[in-house]
């Protein structure tokens, strides 16, 4: 028996969900919507009395105070009339994570007989709508039809209860009998994204070893060689050719590129804090005498693009893992989500057939983000978004997790003998193939061949994972963890037994849903698991704290010794692999890399007497307008560690710098973390974009009361094609700028990621991302009470700039208001910047600062409009005393230059000599003071004003694009 | 003699260390117990002084914020947790915690357990972290001493405090148990986002009839040092933030009234 019930909020209760559909819908330029009701669907099975029905909607399904409910019958017609009426459910066999959630409330009832709930959500929508305009509605808000699909009364049949059970089938696959045309047959039909070299080099294997491989051998070998898992760019040799550019790096031959640029310098700098680099899921560094920190930043690009919600909420759930897969398992204490999309308002009739509105993108990201992260209970502390219209068909999102581990638990060892334990969420058909799904370009069709890489996310199971992990970890119960990523057990178990060999039984790994074949199972992505491996003498206890707590833990496998790769199905062994050839078999290939030095056009802007519309519309720009709609809606506070917060200020909505966090009650030791990207450096030279975005994530460090003492960083790269030589160009000169700058600030490299392929191609003709490098900073800070926020504090107080202001307007958002991108981008000038850090910490240890900001996106105007602002007072303000090397010496350049390594800062006028005498060798002028009046007023080169306005009309201007 | 905290968490549960430190911090000893061991028997309620439900998201959320920990507390739990209320010991809710009390009926009368009293999706129809002004309203053993207006962050995205019926606000007035309502930073009424839910009457917490089980929204065990305060650059104030009062004044309640017993 099958009954419907369905949820409506009382009359005269606001229905706040029904109101923002009805905005939503505004936006989409949909006029004539009167009202939009939404209603939550519930549809029970099972051998139930209507009383009982009844007793689940009293007192579960329903709110006596706030909602009614009625149940449906089961064919009966809605009687809605006149209204649109759309219905929204999960396709059979993608999660539905309410699900379990209804199922164990009607237990918890002394209900028993209930076989299965769907969910679904109603929305009525009264108004006069075309046909055409009610598909535009659902198409783009309410549902994607990836995961869910349009309820068609008559034939609703989405019980995967009742899906065909699988029968075994060992699928050989005729490599031997292959040419190469046929090869690559194979690697295309299978998605396998290998190329000829990697088929044939697999085929010799096999050839070697007397027989084809079978399916499953395949695809495990095509996952770990996907670019995703092995890094193969980075990995590979590179013929590199430059012209005209400065610095000359040389025409070179690269062997492993990431070990000439990024490793090379961690391995120089040799810091002894430094506890595990580049070999964990994440980077550990020295926290104090009993834990260490652990940090890492993910990009979940692709299915982000697909699906903005599950992606985003996948990526964020993905990267926590790999916190609580570091070590034994650190416990994660805050999260940085930094996007890139194209601008909100972009043109609806300019996105392309396969890609989503970047609004609609946004907000699924930021949701997406937010459910994950906030439903984990770690709180969302630091991030970025910004915008381009070439992130139309791939946006990017980068989720980076922060965790505290133990000492004693940082490092992890399997050792043979040890049982293979997976725990966690079930196995589904939900993202099969994302690792070499993400290895290659998005096209138009994407959104239906690569349907299967798009997941769902589950964040409570994780916490449960997480709460029932770190139990078992304190009692020493395993000896490794890793997370199920991408590649899913393929590649956690293929890491874990990569030195011993594994056997897995496939059939023993437990299932969402009947109909997996041997191959699904062994390479799902299903989200929210885990793998141990547990010495046998601890398996009931470690099983004891999984099942208190309701967490599925279950012996798949063991790690053998014998360094092969087997895996059985029901005793047929399925796949029988050489441990050494799938880490190792990779063959070496050479891509060419060609770097052209860009020349753009040199703008001309006219000199203005007045710069005040100018600096309003900067403050209006996509990428340096408030966030805080998008901010509010992650918990920055969970855990009671925040200190300096997303957005401080006397209102709690001024910009923060870096964030600073105190991981444990007892201590007042902080964490500092920041970021830096700039991709617009990157349209004039990647290699100073490398530089730059060193340097602004560590200003902001500095800006916050911290040191350079100790300090990580985290390099993200997402590029386009890396197998056209003019992206892998730019990422060669990328790579250098890091390790230049780098090495001068003596800032190691912890960890970091590399995500490619981010092109859309439609019509033969592919479009690249900006190649797009995120720098994530990491620090320790051993007094958080020594931390200092951004905004102005109180009238009377001077105001400083520090460090050199230079014509460095290439790039600029300055030049973007104009449509231009100009060629002379900022430098770093490591020695003078060393020397400006340097002397702000010590100010700021001894108290001496107020308030400090780094100048970055929009330059010194946006930086001093976001700083009276923020702390509600006025400013007057000299460009004359601001330090300027210059030869046009205009208004407009010094105050909109982007020139690295700048800050504002407010002094009390009591310690003017202190805070000069410790600057005494930097570059600074007293430039200005605070006023109590709202005045802002700047003063030209020649002394006289050159902008005037009110603080009340900048922080509009800040405000208002994004006030959604 | 050390008051004993029992922070019971669930599946989502997620602020329970914070508030266990809180706790810690006003001088109790905290145990951090899973619902399951209630549930299953393992161990009892009556081993404790305090019961306190944390923030997070039980369960998910799913169907309703609080709705399946409240069904359990309702079912499951019932007896024992009224005899803990029975006993004279204390409730308190917090965020989630809250939703929980309102939706088993342990709020706002733990005689009647009946629920009365919702929290229900934002008006902003979104999940919304920021700092909060309180004005101390109400009489509860948890809120003793505290008579300015207090600073403390929200964090939800189901916190609109509803009525089944105006009879049901009378009540709450009358006997005193609104305990806090949102205001602006002077403490008078005010709209979205000081208010930022829409509550009814700007309702932030009540208490139930006795005082003794408190339920709100914001959150007083992330402002327990005056360094989580957004604006303490100048670092002259006090050590304390403004919501340890609320713990402490639990722990003195007990020291008080549990002098010497041994459980």
């Amino acid at each position: 028996m099958q009954y419907k019930i369905e949820v409506v909020d009382k009359p005269g209760i606001f229905d706040a969900c029904g109101a923002g559909v009805t905005r939503d819908i505004s936006d989409l330029g949909i006029k004539g919507v009167k009202k939009v009701r939404f209603i939550q669907v519930y549809t029970l099975s099972g051998n139930l009395a209507e009383g009982q029905v009844i007793n689940i909607c009293e007192e579960l399904l329903s709110d006596k105070v706030a909602q009614d409910y009625r149940i449906l019958s089961n064919q009966e017609p809605d009687s809605s009339k006149g209204n649109h009426i759309i219905e929204i459910a999960y396709n059979p066999g993608v999660m539905d994570p309410v699900e379990a959630s209804v199922l164990k409330g009607i237990q918890d009832l002394g209900i028993k007989d209930v076989e299965s709930v769907k969910t679904a959500k109603k929305y009525i929508i009264s108004g006069k709508l075309s046909p055409a305009q009610l598909k535009t509605i659902s198409d783009k808000l309410l549902y994607n039809k990836l995961i869910q699909h349009i309820v068609n009364p008559r034939d609703e049949n989405g019980d995967t209860k009742h899906l065909p059970g699988y029968v075994f089938n060992l699928i050989n696959v005729d490599l031997l009998g292959a040419s190469d045309d046929g090869l690559l047959e194979i690697s295309s039909r299978g998605q396998l994204f290998l190329n000829l070299n990697e088929m044939r080099q697999i085929k010799d294997y096999f050839r070697k070893i007397k027989r084809n491989p079978t399916d499953c051998e395949l695809e495990t070998i095509a996952q770990t060689w996907s670019e995703h898992c092995y890094h193969k760019t980075f990995r590979g040799n590179i013929d590199y050719k430059e012209q005209k550019a400065d610095p000359e790096l040389g025409d070179k031959r690269i062997k492993n590129l990431l070990k000439s640029t990024i490793m090379k310098v961690t391995r120089e700098l040799d810091k002894s804090w430094c506890v595990s680099v580049f070999k964990d899921n994440s980077g550990v560094i020295k926290f104090d005498a009993k834990n260490n920190i652990c940090f890492k930043v993910e990009t979940h690009n692709h299915p982000s693009a697909l699906e903005p919600f599950g992606g985003a909420n996948t990526g964020i759930g993905g990267v926590i893992r790999d916190s609580m897969g570091t070590g034994l398992g650190a416990k994660p204490i805050l999260n940085s989500d930094i996007f890139c999309f194209a601008p909100p308002d972009f043109p609806f009739n300019k996105v392309a057939t396969g890609s989503l509105h970047p609004k609609r993108v946004m907000k699924g990201v930021v949701r997406g983000v937010a459910d994950y992260g906030n439903k984990m209970g770690i709180p969302t502390v630091n991030g970025a978004i910004l915008f381009h219209e070439h992130f139309a068909g791939n946006p990017l999102v980068y989720c980076g997790t922060a965790g505290i581990i133990p000492k004693d638990k940082s490092f992890k060892k399997t050792n043979p003998g040890d049982l293979v334990v997976v725990v966690g969420g079930a196995t589904g058909r939900d993202g099969i193939h994302g690792a070499t799904f993400s290895s290659g370009e998005l096209t138009h069709e994407s959104e239906t061949v690569s349907s299967g890489a798009v997941q769902i996310g589950n964040p409570i199971e994780e916490k449960k994972v997480l709460d029932t992990i770190l139990q078992a970890r304190d009692l020493n119960l395993y000896s490794a963890i890793t997370d199920c990523g991408a590649g899913g057990l393929s590649s956690a178990v293929g890491e874990m037994g990569a030195e011993i060999g594994a056997k897995v039984y496939l059939d023993r790994v437990p299932l969402k849903y009947a109909g997996l074949s041997y191959m699904e199972i062994w390479i799902s992505e299903s989200q929210e698991r885990m793998v141990l491996s547990v010495p046998p003498k601890n398996i009931d206890k470690l099983t004891a704290i999984f099942e208190n707590e309701n967490v599925r833990s279950t012996v798949i496998g063991e790690f053998t010794g014998t360094k092969r790769l087997e895996l059985y199905y029901r005793d047929n062994l399925v796949c029988d692999l050489d441990m050494h050839f799938m880490h190792e078999g990779i063959p070496q290939i050479t891509k060419k890399a060609v770097y052209i030095q860009a020349k753009h056009r040199e703008p001309k802007i006219p000199a203005k007497k007045d710069l005040t519309a100018d600096l309003l519309k900067l403050l209006g720009h996509f990428d340096i307008c408030s966030k805080e709609w998008v901010v509010r809606q992650y918990d920055h506070e969970v855990q009671g560690g925040s200190i300096i917060k997303p957005f401080v200020g006397i209102k709690n909505d001024g910009p923060s710098d870096a964030s600073v966090t105190k991981p444990l009650h007892d201590s007042d030791k902080g964490i500092i973390l920041s970021n830096g990207i700039n991709f617009r450096f990157g349209f004039i030279d990647p290699y100073w974009m490398a530089a730059s975005c060193i340097d602004e994530a560590l200003r902001q460090i500095i800006s916050v009361g911290g040191s350079l003492k100790e300090v990580a960083i985290l390099d993200n790269f997402c590029w386009g094609n890396p197998d056209k030589a003019d992206r892998l160009g730019s990422l060669v000169r990328a790579a250098y700028g890091c390790y230049d700058a780098a090495k001068a600030y003596s800032v190691p490299f912890i960890s970091g990621k590399d995500s490619f392929y981010n092109e859309f191609s439609l019509h033969g003709r592919s479009t690249p991302i900006p190649g797009t490098l995120l720098i994530s900073a990491i620090s320790v800070m051993e007094d958080i009470n020594k931390s200092v926020s951004m905004y102005a504090k109180e009238s009377g107080d001077l105001i400083y700039v520090v460090g050199k202001t230079r014509d460095e307007l290439g790039g600029s958002h300055y030049y973007d208001l104009y449509k231009m991108i100009g060629n002379r981008l900022p430098r770093v000038y490591y020695s003078e910047a060393l020397k400006t850090f340097a002397a702000l910490n010590a100010a700021a240890e001894k108290g001496l600062v107020k308030a400090m900001h780094d100048c970055s996106d929009g330059g010194l105007g946006v930086a001093l409009a976001e700083v009276a602002f923020s702390g509600g007072l006025g400013l007057s303000l000299f460009l004359g005393e601001v330090p300027y090397i210059s030869t046009s010496r205009r208004n407009d350049n010094l105050l909109f230059s982007e020139s690295n390594s700048r800050f504002v800062v407010e002094v009390d006028k009591k310690y003017q000599k202190e805070f000069e005498k410790i600057l005494k060798n930097t570059s600074f002028g007293l430039a200005g003071c605070l006023t109590a009046k709202t005045d802002f007023k700047i003063y030209g080169l020649d002394g006289k004003i050159c902008l005037n306005t009110d603080i009340a009309k900048l922080k509009e201007a800040w405000q208002r694009p994004l006030r959604w | 003699m050390k008051p004993k905290v029992c922070v019971l968490r669930s599946a989502g549960t997620n602020c329970d260390k914070e508030t266990a430190a809180a706790f810690l911090l006003a001088g109790a000893e905290v145990e951090s117990l899973h619902i399951n061991n209630l549930v299953n028997g393992r161990r009892k309620l009556d081993q404790f002084h305090i019961l306190a439900l944390s923030g997070g998201f039980s369960y998910g959320d799913d169907v309703a914020s609080g709705k399946l920990f409240a069904n359990e507390l309702k079912f499951k739990l019932n007896e024992e947790l009224k005899k803990f209320i029975n006993d004279g010991k204390l409730v308190i809710g917090i965020c989630n915690g809250f939703q929980i009390l309102v939706k088993s009926g342990f709020l706002p009368n733990s005689a009647e357990l009946k629920q009365s009293t919702s929290l229900i999706l934002n008006d902003s129809a979104k999940f919304e972290d920021r700092w909060a002004y309180l004005k101390p309203t109400g009489k509860s053993v948890w809120t003793r001493g505290i008579k300015e207006i207090i600073y403390l962050p929200v964090a939800h995205g189901e916190g609109k405090f509803v009525i089944a019926d105006k009879e049901v606000l009378d009540k709450l007035k009358k006997n005193k148990q609104i305990v806090f309502k949102y205001c602006d930073p002077k403490g008078r009424s005010s709209n979205y986002p000081d208010n930022p839910n829409g509550s009814i009457e700007n309702i932030a917490g009540i208490s139930d009839t006795t005082g003794r089980i408190l339920g709100m929204m914001p959150h007083p065990e992330r402002h327990v040092f005056s360094a989580q305060h957004p604006r303490n650059w100048d670092r002259k104030g006090k050590k304390y933030g403004d919501g340890l009062q609320i713990f402490k004044n639990g722990v003195d309640f007990i020291k008080k009234n549990f002098k010497g017993e041994k459980i």
